[in-house]
């Protein structure tokens, strides 16, 4: 266990490790301080251009939520929970409120991982905790939207989830900087404890600006009987990201999904998932979908097999759509043990002639063509989810502005 | 009567091999014509050509619909000119349903009704065309089509793998694409089927019929006599009857 000395002391000295894969940012060109912005009591009473950045990423903080959080730059301005099995809270009064809350925090990510993860641990926690209580299941999203609105800030996140036994829970989170927002910074460090029989679903929808560097650092693990459905989309146009969360498979018969959805215009994004599966029956899914028209997307997948009966499967498809692009996709497959099930398959193509021609003769021009056949790729066939959300996220790929090169 | 299509001395190759050979043929309004002929004749790759696939490279003569010469025309502007076509073996779309498909070909279609009329109901939650038999891939070229509602449609045999029940209701789907329903004199929608077996022709009305053999278009004449012909002699039956014209 990391006693908060422990956690300065070890970050301390990662302050300048790079990270395993990605570009390297220069933590030392942005702002560390953040001006503080006032708590309000509603979601009504947040600044319209945050409201309209949330909408934007999908998360609409109406009544058909559990409950919300919003972060804007450093400052919670809005914690609140509108069902009685969830809490959600800013996680610096979480930490104050519970002592157990330190059995949890920095388990799942070092803080010495890297320069970026030892930047989260030197400065003060801003984030959320979110607990759905045993047994308590909602089918509603908590809907939350980390919201960077200075330009040059360095924006520090650290989350932890917690489902406890028994209990459902749906994540939906924006992250978004607004137009004005130049250059930014978001180094966001997630803990996911999903425990007996618990259901979640994560779902994360980034829209950043073309200056905007981005280092999530995840990490989740799994007890028995769990399941995880796990969404990421990134649809607008990013200097940088780069994310590889880790979850580890742990309790007999849990199940992760993966999902991955990417349309890239430009920069530099390097994404996927790392899993572990450590038990026996444990099942994990990987799913990505590329399109680029420009820009340099790596897409990794890894799953390593601890256990026999594990059974483990990964896609990686990616549609190439201008020689201004680069897709790489590395899957990999590390079976340790006898009587695993694990395969992948990897594609790097084009838009098929043959469709595209289909879709003319009724009518279609190539442009709205292309749209059509880059729209249904990227829809992908997310398991887990509630119908209502399902479409939420099947909206926000539909209103995009998808085109080919 | 008016002429819609007309097609005049038309030669198309691919990638430099000649696929038609000096072929004409001549589409009044509100007629629906058969297209006979052996396999690896030309009849698929001339409802291509008319509908403009790009590998479909015109070497020589035209094609003219509706009064303009469309011998150049893409493939989305000859179909916004009023040009459908029910592919033999079309593609399928992953993530597009083909409730969706329905409005994007025509907001002002009724999908319900289409999807109804065709027995496809449980097919419009669907991605197009992905993992249908072939005679479920028949049957959603023609909901396509209900929507589109073309002046000119293209049936590249519709009746493949379709079984007999299905095989009525998609000949009775075309007499409505050809307001068969209507007095010949108010119709002015009109079509071309391509047919190996004929039975489709028991459940939808055609006025004209035309034999293609060696990449053009050899005889022309009357549906049942030509078919019966056809059943009677083989295609070598229509060989010897067109020596001594030719």
């Amino acid at each position: 266990m990391h006693v908060p000395g422990e956690v300065k002391e070890m970050s301390e000295k990662a302050r300048d490790k790079k990270a395993l894969y990605g570009t390297d940012v220069d933590l030392k060109s942005y702002e560390s301080k953040a001006e503080a912005h006032q708590e309000v009591a509603t979601p009504e009473e947040l600044p319209s251009d945050v409201k309209k950045a949330a909408l934007d990423v999908g998360v609409s903080l109406d009544k058909e939520s559990s409950g919300a959080y919003v972060q804007m730059d450093q400052s919670p301005v809005i914690a609140e929970s509108m069902y009685e099995g969830v809490e959600v809270m800013d996680i610096a009064t979480a930490l104050e409120k519970y002592d157990w809350l330190q059995d949890y925090w920095w388990k799942l990510v070092a803080p010495d991982a890297d320069k970026y993860t030892a930047d989260v641990a030197q400065s003060p926690p801003a984030g959320y905790f979110l607990r759905a209580k045993a047994g308590a299941k909602t089918v509603f999203p908590i809907k939350s939207c980390l919201y960077l609105g200075s330009t040059n800030l360095n924006q520090r996140v650290h989350n932890v989830i917690i489902a406890e036994e028994g209990s459902e829970l749906h994540v939906i989170t924006g992250c978004t900087t607004p137009a004005h927002v130049q250059r930014g910074l978001h180094i966001g460090v997630s803990e996911f404890f999903i425990k007996k029989n618990a259901k979640v679903s994560f779902t994360m929808i980034h829209s950043w600006g073309q200056e905007v560097e981005v280092r999530p650092r995840t990490g989740i693990v799994m007890e028995e009987g769990s399941s995880l459905s796990n969404n990421y989309i990134l649809l607008r146009p990013v200097k940088t990201i780069q994310t590889f969360p880790t979850c580890s498979l742990n309790g007999k018969g849990a199940v992760a999904s993966f999902n991955t959805v990417i349309y890239s215009t430009m920069g530099n994004i390097d994404v996927g998932s790392n899993v572990f599966l450590n038990a026996p029956d444990t099942s994990a899914e990987s799913i990505s979908r590329v399109v680029s028209v420009g820009g340099d997307v790596i897409a990794r997948g890894r799953m390593t097999g601890k256990v026999p009966g594990a059974r483990a499967h990964l896609e990686c498809v990616g549609l190439l759509l201008s020689d201004k692009g680069r897709i790489y996709s590395i899957p990999e497959l590390d079976g340790q043990s006898r009587d695993l099930d694990m395969s992948h398959e990897a594609a790097v193509g084009r838009i098929s002639e043959e469709e595209l021609e289909y879709l003319m003769t009724r009518g279609l021009t190539s442009d709205e063509a292309t749209s059509v056949i880059v729209r249904g790729f990227l829809d992908v066939e997310i398991k887990g989810l509630p119908e209502e959300l399902k479409q939420e996220i099947k909206n926000i790929t539909q209103k995009e502005d998808l085109n080919g090169a | 009567m008016v002429r819609l299509l007309e097609i005049r001395n038309l030669y198309v190759s691919i990638g430099g091999k000649q696929v038609l050979k000096d072929v004409n043929l001549r589409i009044g309004s509100g007629e629906t014509h058969a297209l006979f002929g052996p396999n690896g004749t030309g009849k698929t790759t001339l409802l291509n050509a008319i509908m403009g696939l790009p590998r479909y490279e015109v070497d020589r003569g035209g094609i003219f619909f509706k009064g303009q010469d469309i011998t150049r025309m893409s493939m989305d502007q000859r179909a916004k000119l009023g040009i459908g076509m029910a592919f033999q073996r079309p593609p399928a779309i992953r993530g597009l349903k083909l409730k969706d498909l329905i409005k994007i070909i025509n907001p002002k279609a009724d999908g319900v009704r289409i999807l109804k009329q065709m027995d496809f109901e449980n097919f419009a939650n669907r991605d197009v065309n992905r993992g249908f038999s072939g005679g479920e891939v028949k049957r959603s070229e023609m909901v396509q089509l209900l929507a589109q509602q073309p002046d000119f449609t293209m049936l590249d045999e519709p009746d493949s793998g379709v079984d007999l029940e299905n095989i009525k209701l998609i000949g009775e789907a075309i007499d409505v694409l050809t307001q068969k329903g209507t007095r010949p004199s108010a119709r002015n929608k009109s079509g071309i089927i391509i047919t190996h077996f004929g039975h489709i022709l028991d459940y939808m009305k055609t006025d004209r019929a035309h034999v293609m053999l060696g990449r053009s278009v050899v005889c022309s004449g009357d549906p049942k006599e030509i078919l019966e012909q056809i059943k009677a002699n083989g295609y070598e039956g229509c060989v010897a009857c067109m020596c001594p014209a030719k």
